[in-house]
């Protein structure tokens, strides 16, 4: 456990947030290890802090006590510029830029990185290709001639495009319709296994979490009430997560006969 | 109006139209330009600071509701503006600022939160972020108030003609003093288009950008590309005009002839200045044309608006202009009208001498004195000479008088004590110009016009003498900056030249023939001089 490379990639010590003039804090007392190849799923509702506690990895926010560690560092020691270009970044409504193409949008970083142009183009066919989109036939198109979940792929190409080394994921797929969802579910699982990337993934549905997760971590008012692997998270006593799993498991049906329909 | 008149009007004005069309679009296009390069870093910069942006918004649109023409008013007297274009720019910018500043704001607060965030998620930096990101999908907001801009400014350039900055509304304010509704519409008509135009192009430009962003087709792109280049280029071609134009000094000139060729390079230019009516245009003119005579440059400031010549003059920003020693006495220098021409000529001349280090040059031999004006027919019919006269007759009359004949401390109110008159009703405030006409046409029965108007004659006006001695004496005189007259030894010459040489008759001639005839002043000034043997 305690061999280099089992370095935790994000660690959160103690870590509490509380900005001024809010009466209870957001965040408080969180103490977390990520490691690496690690996929972490934060579950919670509405205003639970999962999308702060996403935000302090990539210095979004800064904790107002204890600290976030990345690679070993606190966030507060890192370059922000560096360490949000070592964080590949997706949110909700993808945040494509409008007015740039398909392939500016992909190859953002690695402009900002000064990649050679031959290079960045070769790496944007590379990961359009990753997330199932044709190269020949997207690369020139702007966001608003593509669908919901082809947005969401170009999101995520383009947060994989600089190759960093922990990807955020702030309900990437909250906003499609269920049978795009479920794809996308399905083959982002998929490519995630392939690509020995350390993942901190915000949802709140519960499904989503069993079905990415290597961990889950389950919020409530700012903290963490259990951390599980999806197979100890199925057999959880805890109060919370049971009222979760209750909502996927219609009565006399186990949650492991649903996963494996699904 | 029927069309050969237009015609022949745009056959001969035509060079003139352009040239003043030229410098409406010059000034415009610089002072968009110039508010642009202040108004889009300090619209940004209110992006960055919350705190400053009521503010400064707040400040930008409490300068844009001054009145233009007070503007020009609390700009001339600042030395490092003036008169003429420079001060014109400033007044524009400022009325450009408000739509620039408050569209990049808007603009760039209005970029979607979730494209920002990942903005910054993607590492970012802030001048990447604001120039890869904010102002490109701001831009077609912050070109809406370009647009706004530019419209607001070709409409407030015309007023710039009141102080001497030229442009299309030197027309205007020539056609609204001369009642010649030709010069009114070809100082308006070419402006509205202007706005017009210059609206559709920026609004052409600005469908384009929106549009980028969503074009599917690479024809169509192309297609758009090519309108986009059309109309950007135009726009620089204006914008380019403009600054070159006032990097090369603009030049201020209205109306008049282009100068004479210079014939003492080395020496200054003499700046002659004039009002903004017939006579005083016409002093100028003659002024100026001595001086050329005598080989002196002469850089011609005319037709401006209020007291702007004295203004001018004091702050050494025009060397000479044509004024009334009544004028002065009261409305510069404040004292209580006097009635003895020679003691308010000598006050005025110790005065100015004193105060101003400005020297009077000898009266030109005719007063231009509030004339109280009857019909001619009233006065033979009713055996008319005097005002006591007609003193008796008033409670049957109706009068109509000038806004400043009502206000002025010489005005109405003294002269109506004086001699003890009751008009049938209040009198009626009008535009001076429109009294004579009022007269003429029976709606009014007296007067209050000036004794050289040209009208006189015409519409056959008969002027009651003032015979208990109420109005202070107007006569006409060249004042002239006593650094100039040592500069320019030609000057003094040419003041002295003009002492006696115009009589009341020969003045209400000369204004007849430009503001009856149409005639250019130029002209008019020219053929003077020649039956004159000057």
């Amino acid at each position: 456990m305690t061999a280099p490379t089992d370095t935790p990639v994000v660690e959160f010590r103690n870590v509490s947030f509380a900005p001024p003039g809010v009466a209870a804090p957001i965040i408080s007392d969180l103490d977390l290890e990520i490691r690496r190849g690690e996929t972490l799923v934060l579950l919670g509702e509405s205003g639970c802090g999962k999308t702060t506690t996403l935000k302090l990895i990539n210095r979004l926010i800064m904790p107002t006590g204890g600290e976030v560690r990345i690679e070993g560092r606190a966030t507060s020691e890192w370059d922000e510029t560096a360490l949000r270009r070592r964080t590949g970044y997706v949110i909700q409504e993808a945040g494509l830029f409008p007015h740039f193409t398909v392939e500016r949008n992909v190859g953002l970083v690695p402009t900002l990185e000064g990649w050679p142009a031959a290079r960045i183009a070769g790496r944007v066919r590379e990961m359009l290709t990753l997330v199932g989109l044709a190269p020949e036939v997207f690369a020139a198109r702007y966001p608003r001639e593509l669908s919901g979940g082809q947005r969401q792929r170009v999101g995520v190409a383009r947060a994989l495009a600089a190759d960093p080394p922990v990807l955020l994921l702030d309900e990437p797929f909250g906003a499609l319709d269920p049978l795009t969802r479920a794809a996308l579910q399905r083959e982002f699982g998929a490519l995630m296994r392939g690509l020995d990337k350390t993942a901190v993934f915000v949802t709140h549905d519960v499904r989503e979490a069993l079905a990415l997760a290597t961990r889950v971590a389950l919020m409530r008012g700012g903290r963490i009430n259990v951390v599980a692997t999806p197979a100890e998270f199925l057999r959880s006593e805890d109060s919370y997560a049971r009222a979760y799993l209750d909502t996927i498991r219609p009565a006399g049906e186990s949650a492991a006969a649903r996963e494996g329909g699904d | 109006m029927d069309d050969s008149i237009v015609f022949d009007f745009l056959k001969t004005n035509w060079p003139e139209l352009l040239s003043l069309t030229g410098e409406h679009l010059r000034l415009v296009a610089v002072a968009v330009a110039v508010a642009v390069a202040i108004g889009l870093p300090v619209g940004i910069l209110l992006t960055r600071r919350e705190r400053l942006k009521g503010f400064v918004l707040g400040v930008a649109g409490v300068l844009q509701t001054v009145p233009s023409l007070a503007l020009f008013g609390f700009l001339i007297p600042l030395s490092f503006v003036g008169v003429g274009a420079r001060a014109a720019v400033i007044a524009l910018v400022v009325y450009a600022l408000l739509p620039i500043i408050r569209n990049t704001v808007t603009g760039i607060e209005g970029v979607d939160a979730h494209v920002r965030e990942a903005a910054v998620g993607m590492g970012m930096t802030r001048g990447q972020i604001l120039r890869q990101v904010e102002l490109p999908l701001a831009l077609p907001v912050i070109l809406a108030g370009v647009r706004v801009a530019t419209v607001i400014s070709v409409g407030v350039a015309t007023i710039a003609a009141a102080i001497g900055a030229g442009g299309l509304g030197t027309y205007i304010f020539r056609g609204l003093r001369m009642n010649d509704d030709r010069l009114l519409i070809a100082g308006a008509l070419p402006a509205a288009l202007m706005a017009l135009g210059l609206d559709w192009l920026i609004g052409l430009l600005e469908i384009e950008l929106g549009a980028r962003a969503r074009t599917v087709s690479p024809t169509a792109r192309r297609t758009r590309l090519l309108r986009l280049s059309f109309a950007a280029t135009l726009i620089a071609a204006a914008l380019g005009l403009g600054l070159a134009a006032w990097l090369g000094g603009a030049r201020v000139s209205t109306g008049g002839d282009a100068p004479a060729p210079v014939a003492d390079a080395g020496a200054l230019a003499v700046r002659v200045c004039s009002k903004d009516f017939t006579e005083s245009v016409i002093l100028g003119e003659m002024l100026a044309q001595e001086l050329e005579a005598r080989g002196v440059r002469v850089e011609r400031v005319f037709e401006l608006g209020g007291n702007l010549c004295h203004e001018s003059l004091v702050s050494n920003r025009a060397d000479a202009y044509p004024e009334y020693t009544g004028t002065s006495f009261t409305a510069i220098l404040k004292h209580q009208p006097v009635t003895d021409p020679r003691a308010v000529y000598e006050q005025v001349r110790r005065e100015y001498a004193e105060q101003f280090a400005v020297e009077t040059g000898p009266p030109l031999g005719f007063s231009n004195d509030f004339a109280i004006l009857v019909r001619g027919r009233d006065a033979r019919e009713l055996r008319l000479t005097t005002i006591s006269d007609a003193a008796a007759h008033a409670p049957r009359w109706r009068a109509g008088f000038g806004q400043d004949f009502m206000s002025r401390p010489d005005g109405y109110p003294g002269f109506a004590r004086t001699y003890k008159l009751k008009f049938r009703a209040r009198p009626r405030e009008m535009d001076l110009s429109l009294t004579y006409r009022a007269l003429a046409a029976g709606e009014v029965d007296v007067i209050a016009g000036n004794s050289t108007d040209g009208l006189i004659g015409s519409l056959d006006l008969f002027q009651l003498a003032d015979d208990r001695r109420y109005f202070p004496p107007y006569e006409a005189v060249f004042f002239a900056r006593r650094d100039a007259l040592g500069r320019v030894p030609q000057l003094g010459e040419t003041l002295k030249k003009f002492g006696g040489a115009i009589t009341t008759g020969e003045m209400r001639r000369l204004n007849l023939e430009v503001d009856g005839s149409k005639r250019a002043p130029a002209e008019v000034v020219r053929e003077w001089r020649r039956g004159k043997g000057f």
